[in-house]
């Protein structure tokens, strides 16, 4: 068994052949209890990579592995049961009547118990803040409230690999924590290759790894904080840092060295303590 | 144009069993040349609420004033067209908005049908497109045939080439990268204060409220909460805090700060280099522990 859950090896696509490419040899791995974040202007091609991985585009050149299997027209049908996406619009995604439909809908083409299915009905909708709209139609629904519910339907598959494509946009800071702690906590209790395309510089500093594109390239490939150390290169590709970035940064003007990139208020206020100890 | 709200109450699908309160008892003024900030927890009734702008949805009670027209249960307005080409709404999910064969229809959609001539028109497109950080080259493609955040881009063009007096906006850079949230909140400001263009912005970006709004009105389970300047709302804490919302980053910041070392940094909607030369005299004024 590898740990690699899902690789591209030298992966080109374009929309046609009369379309320019939008994905130009694209290679990385991600291993399983991994969570990579995938950042990258607008075109940069990310919502492409995440549609490749589960089947919905396949490339011209290059392969897609996910456990092993080759992604093709013939084990799609199986690889897509252990991949849970959430599309960058939620509209696109909703197949049931009712919310409560909605969430059962991936359990049933998954063959799983009525009983365990009531189950997790309950408990995904709950997770999610969602409740108390189990009869709903889901177009009636607010836009956070349907990208809620987005998230509740596949966190009921509980799949292996699980992909949010700016899934939280609509959500508030508070909710979008709320539901970034229910799916990392579902990674910890059974394993999980999480992949998030997001715009939220927040939930990036959480990822193991962030994966940047550009212009359908892999730009930079490293953990949160060597990332973000590249202040002005990311500015120069549409990017930005965190607001504590920015800060240690205005520090650094104001005659205070901190000494490691910060990734978090905590450790900026710690950085900061200990240089006041010392004087 | 001022916008008024007396009352008004708003019930999706009145007299049936899902019937839904979604706005209750809400009276707000909106003063002309404003730019007003909208801010609430998921399904506090941001987008009902903005809905009542264009006349997408008349008050279940009470009244919606926009200018001269007015909305309510029994006074409906023949010419909403005419409203419309006034006030101009960018939806929260722009696919909601995008329906023609190409990018350059779909932006040409509005103007047309409001009978802006054809070669005003061009002259508007050729501005508005590296405005909203469109690229020439996608003019002829299908606006589904789009990213996520290109689609968002033009969406906003479409609204932007009517030229509205009134710009409503529901998460207009959701989907947008760093730059182009940056850059697109900027030409919005830019509107606002060279053309006078009544701003109206739904966020959930506290930063967003603080820096371009002059007014903010925080809603709750389809209710007025709160609502005043900015810098004076968002140091509130537990008052957002109670209806889910949190305080801007650098507000939390300052807070936590303050309570590390045992100080009074005030807030004061200071930039970045501010708070960073304050901390430092903070620090060097500060006897060690
Ligand atoms: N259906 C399509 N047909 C043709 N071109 C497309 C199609 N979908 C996307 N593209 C193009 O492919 C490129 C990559 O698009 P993709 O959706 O992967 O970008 P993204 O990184 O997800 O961007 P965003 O942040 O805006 O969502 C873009 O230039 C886009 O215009
Ligand atoms: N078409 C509809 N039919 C019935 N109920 C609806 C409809 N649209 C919205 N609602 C309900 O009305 C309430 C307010 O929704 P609204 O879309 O105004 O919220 P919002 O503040 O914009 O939320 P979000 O931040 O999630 O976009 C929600 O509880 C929602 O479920
Ligand atoms: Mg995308
Ligand atoms: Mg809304």
């Amino acid at each position: 068994m590898s740990t690699n859950l899902i690789e591209f090896k030298d992966v080109s696509f374009r929309y046609g052949e009369d379309q320019p490419w939008v994905l130009k040899n694209v290679s990385f791995t991600i291993d399983e209890d991994e969570w990579v974040a995938i950042i990258g202007h607008n075109g940069s091609g990310k919502s492409t990579i995440a549609k490749l991985i589960n089947g919905l585009l396949f490339p011209q050149e290059g392969e897609i592995l996910i456990d092993g299997k080759k992604v093709t027209e013939d084990s799609i049908w199986d690889i897509r049961k252990d991949v849970g996406m959430v599309f960058q619009n939620p509209d696109n995604q909703f197949v049931g009547a009712t919310v409560q439909d909605d969430v059962a809908f991936g359990m049933e083409n998954r063959g799983i118990s009525r009983e365990t299915m009531v189950e997790r009905i309950e408990s995904t909708l709950n997770a999610v803040g969602m409740k108390d709209y189990l009869l709903t139609e889901p177009h009636r629904l607010s836009g956070g409230q349907k990208q809620r519910v987005a998230i509740a339907s596949v966190l009921a598959i509980s799949p292996k690999v699980l992909i949010l494509d700016e899934a939280t946009a609509m959500l508030d800071p508070n909710g979008r924590k709320e539901i970034m702690q229910t799916v990392s906590g579902l990674q910890d209790r059974q394993g999980l290759s999480l992949i998030t395309i997001t715009h939220d510089l927040q939930e990036v500093v959480q990822a193991d790894r962030v994966l940047v594109m550009n212009g359908g390239q892999i730009w930079d490939e490293a953990e949160p904080r060597k990332i973000f150390a590249k202040k002005e290169e990311l500015r120069e590709i549409g990017l930005d840092v965190p607001f504590v970035a920015i800060l240690a940064d205005a520090l650094l003007d104001a005659g205070i060295t901190i000494a490691h990139e910060p990734l978090n208020h905590e450790e900026l206020l710690e950085d900061l303590w200990t240089l006041h100890s010392k004087t | 144009m001022d916008i008024t709200f007396e009352n008004v109450t708003y019930i999706y699908q009145k007299n049936s069993p899902f019937e839904h309160k979604a706005l209750e008892n809400l009276s707000l003024h909106i003063e002309s040349g404003s730019y007003v900030a909208v801010v609430g927890h998921t399904g506090s009734g941001k987008s009902t609420l903005i809905s009542h702008l264009n006349g997408l949805s008349i008050p279940t009670e009470g009244k919606v004033k926009i200018g001269k027209y007015a909305l309510s249960e029994n006074e409906k307005i023949n010419d909403m067209k005419e409203l419309r080409s006034k006030v101009g709404v960018v939806f929260q999910y722009p696919e909601h908005q995008l329906f023609e064969e190409t990018v350059e229809k779909d932006i040409a959609f509005g103007p047309e049908n409001f009978g802006v001539p054809k070669n005003e028109i061009k002259t508007r497109i050729q501005k508005i497109i590296p405005a909203v950080g469109l690229s020439e080259d996608l003019l002829e493609r299908s606006p589904f045939d789009l990213s996520g955040g290109q689609m968002r881009r033009v969406a906003i063009a479409g609204v932007l080439a009517v030229k509205p007096d009134v710009l409503v906006l529901d998460e207009p850079t959701a989907g947008l990268d760093p730059r182009g949230q940056k850059e697109m909140m900027d030409m919005f400001y830019q509107l606002h204060k060279e053309q006078g263009t009544t701003t109206i912005l739904v966020t959930h970006s506290m930063e967003d409220a603080l820096k371009y709004a002059d007014h903010v009105i925080i809603l709750n389970k389809g209710t007025k909460y709160m609502e005043g300047k900015p810098e004076d709302v968002f140091v509130q804490r537990e008052a957002l805090n109670r209806v889910q919302l949190d305080v801007p980053e650098i507000v939390q910041f300052i807070s936590e700060f303050n309570e590390r070392f045992d100080t009074t940094i005030p807030f004061q909607n200071q930039s970045m280099t501010e708070l960073a030369q304050m901390i430092q005299r903070t620090l060097k004024g500060a006897e060690s522990p």
